[in-house]
């Protein structure tokens, strides 16, 4: 019978049914970092049980890590704290660390893909909402709590729930300016914060299987935004092109191999679906939020909804009817698991290309990892964003949620790549977050205000 | 390890009002600087609580009858975003032991189950009328029997959502699950011997 992707890759790893009704799951992958595991590690001593698989757990640091000095101790006592037990975990359990002097450190859901660990048909769970990244590659991947993270750890099992499939197509050719960030934000501005509840998305359609794997990663790293713990794109050239080369992705015969295997997981086609929406991509355009959660969103050229929710707008200062262009920032800020990979900081760096951030704008670029990092170097975008006054950091998680220093004062505006204008999210509990694609952020730094990125540049289209 | 069986829940209330409320607010990331759970429960809505304070407000959190309160009562999307645990656990160490609410989101709920923190669903109209009943009189007991399906409060009931695993988790006292997840292991490895990919 013809199957989802998600039913063939469930079905591969379901060990039995639970008691509770549960199936309990086998996890290929285990992805750790320093804020959810440290109390993971201390249930499992505190049981006296052992990491079950540690050569299928890869840790990392990222949450908490300085993006400006990295010399260690770090100046803040407990991140150095945080950072020191997940190394001293790692190192009792004999679980691979890419820690700040491995070149490979990054944020989790940038390095697993970008080391090839990320591979279709796999479960990978991480004890991080945008676990729901690693779906671009064919993957199922939850984002899982701290207990769930001792029971993987302990188990290499997950008690899961199957999961209802909504696929969610998307056809036609974006305009120019309108990036993957557009495509997913206007999904969940559609299907609503609270949408995909009990539902992993599946994205299809042409438009979805043009975007590189570097999109595919946006879309579906937001899906928990839309309430879908999970969001996945059936594996294709693409993803098997991504792929090859990596360091631990098959290689010669085995790859072969596993191509072949990769091609089979996708959805069969007349698979049965539990709901199917689609979209037109002509009709995306560039998005910006106006509110406190990710489903709040309008196009830029848009005026904010006359029903628009009076706590959001009393909480960013906003009227309804009000135009989003021309809105005022302070901070731009370039990164994040959403939109901090090489070709995130590419269409960045082209709006910026030649130009100055406004006077009152602090902008800074925070590479998803040190990979990332280093191979923009080498393009010499990091001068670009230099000389238009970026400041160009190390790499992390930073201002996404601001467990580190960098963070938002007071009401700051921020134009900001990441995935959640939550109340405080970027640490000031006043402070006002509205999400847009990199080259939106970029245009934001150079007008000091938001300002529809096709009116900077002219962007080709595709 | 043996959980206790959660058969029902009762207790005063604290009403909660708002759709969307984000484990970033019951919980924010500054005090995810921790390696333990211990002490989340003095911040839990730091930051809203603060913000009602600065105008002139009392955040229900911090109203006199929320004192030694068990019973949490919110609206749509509860728990939505970041995984963090320290949310429900921020919130069972503050003395809740159960949520009633409208709709959760899925991470939070997972979370919650757990620890043997009860999240019920009540349709929208039945919640409006319990929280109307609470806010009438915040002192009034609200129980929740997870048995029999039904929550209660002031002479008035309405039947409860519970997914049938969730309800099997409580009553039996499995919602750790840990334990299960290791008995008969060679199943398990069976599993793992069979996958296509290794590293
Ligand atoms: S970049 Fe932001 S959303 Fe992504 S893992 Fe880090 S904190 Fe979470």
């Amino acid at each position: 019978m013809a199957q989802t992707l998600f039913e063939k890759v469930w079905n591969q790893h379901a060990v039995r049914q639970l008691p509770t009704g549960q199936t309990q799951l086998y996890i290929g992958l285990h992805l750790i970092h320093e804020v959810t595991s440290p109390q993971a590690f201390d249930m499992l001593r505190a049981r006296g049980w052992t990491v079950r698989a540690p050569h299928r757990t890869f840790a990392t640091v990222d949450h908490i890590v300085p993006t400006a000095s990295v010399a260690r101790p770090f100046q803040d006592a407990m991140a150095e704290q945080m950072t020191a037990a997940l190394e001293k975990s790692c190192l009792e359990h004999k679980i691979p660390l890419f820690d700040l002097s491995s070149g490979r450190q990054g944020i989790v859901h940038v390095i697993g893909p970008e080391l090839g660990l990320t591979q279709p048909g796999m479960t990978i769970a991480c004890g991080d909402s945008h676990t729901s990244t690693h779906g671009a590659f064919g993957a199922l991947a939850f984002g899982i709590g701290t207990s769930q993270v001792r029971d993987v750890l302990a188990s290499q099992c997950l008690a899961m729930t199957p999961l209802k499939v909504r696929r969610i197509s998307v056809s036609g050719n974006l305009a120019a300016g309108v990036y993957a960030k557009d495509i997913i934000l206007t999904i969940i501005q559609r299907l609503g914060v609270e949408g995909g509840v009990g539902f992993a998305y599946e994205y299809a359609g042409d438009t979805i299987e043009r975007l590189t794997m570097d999109e595919r990663m946006t879309i579906c790293n937001m899906s928990i935004e839309g309430g879908a713990r999970i969001g996945y794109v059936n594996p294709d050239e693409t993803t098997a092109d991504y792929l090859a080369g990596r360091l631990f992705a098959p290689i010669g015969a085995n790859f072969v191999a596993a191509k072949k295997r990769w091609a089979a997981l996708a959805s069969d086609p007349g698979a049965r679906y539990d709901d199917e929406v689609s979209f037109r991509a002509e009709e995306i355009a560039p998005t910006v939020t106006w509110g406190t959660n990710p489903g709040q969103s309008i196009g830029v050229g848009d005026r904010l909804p006359a029903g628009a929710d009076p706590d959001s707008l009393a909480f960013m200062g906003f009227r309804a009817g009000q135009p989003i262009a021309g809105t005022k920032v302070d901070v731009a800020f370039i990164g994040s698991c959403t939109n901090g990979r090489l070709s995130d900081l590419r269409e960045a760096a082209r709006v910026i290309a030649g130009r100055k951030v406004a006077p009152n704008v602090r902008a800074m670029v925070v590479p998803g990892s040190q990979a990332v990092r280093k191979a923009a170097e080498k393009e010499g975008l990091h001068e670009i964003f230099q000389a238009a006054g970026f400041d160009w950091r190390g790499a992390g998680c930073s201002m996404c949620l601001a467990m580190n220093p960098d963070r938002l004062n007071g009401s700051e505006v921020c134009a900001s790549s990441s995935n959640r204008n939550f109340k405080g999210r970027q640490g000031s509990p006043t402070g006002r977050t509205l999400l847009m694609s990199p080259a939106m952020v970029a245009a934001a730094a150079i007008e000091g205000a938001v300002v529809d990125v096709r009116k900077i540049l002219t962007l080709e289209g595709r | 390890m043996e959980n206790s069986a959660i058969t029902s829940v009762s207790g005063h209330a604290i009403v909660l009002r708002g759709n969307d409320i984000d484990t970033d607010r019951i919980i924010p990331a500054r005090f995810l600087k921790t390696v333990t759970f211990d002490g989340l429960d003095a911040n839990v809505f730091f930051d809203d609580r603060a913000a009602m304070r600065r105008d002139g407000g009392v955040h229900p959190f911090d109203a006199p009858a929320s004192i030694g309160a068990t019973m949490l009562i919110v609206n749509k999307n509860f728990g939505c975003g970041s995984s963090r645990e320290h949310a429900p656990q921020a919130l069972y160490r503050r003395g809740f032991r159960a949520v009633v609410g409208e709709s959760f989101a899925d991470i939070f709920f997972s979370n919650s189950l757990m620890i043997g923190l009860a999240c019920v669903s009540l349709g929208a109209d039945d919640i409006e009328s319990l929280m109307k009943i609470v806010e009438g009189n915040p002192a009034l007991v609200v129980a929740v029997n997870l048995e029999s399906g039904v929550a209660t409060a002031g002479g008035k009931s309405w039947p409860i959502q519970l997914p049938p695993h969730a309800r099997h988790a409580l009553i039996s006292g499995q919602w750790d699950g840990a334990g299960l997840l290791l008995q008969n292991y060679a199943d398990v490895e069976a599993v793992d011997a069979k996958l296509p990919y290794s590293f």
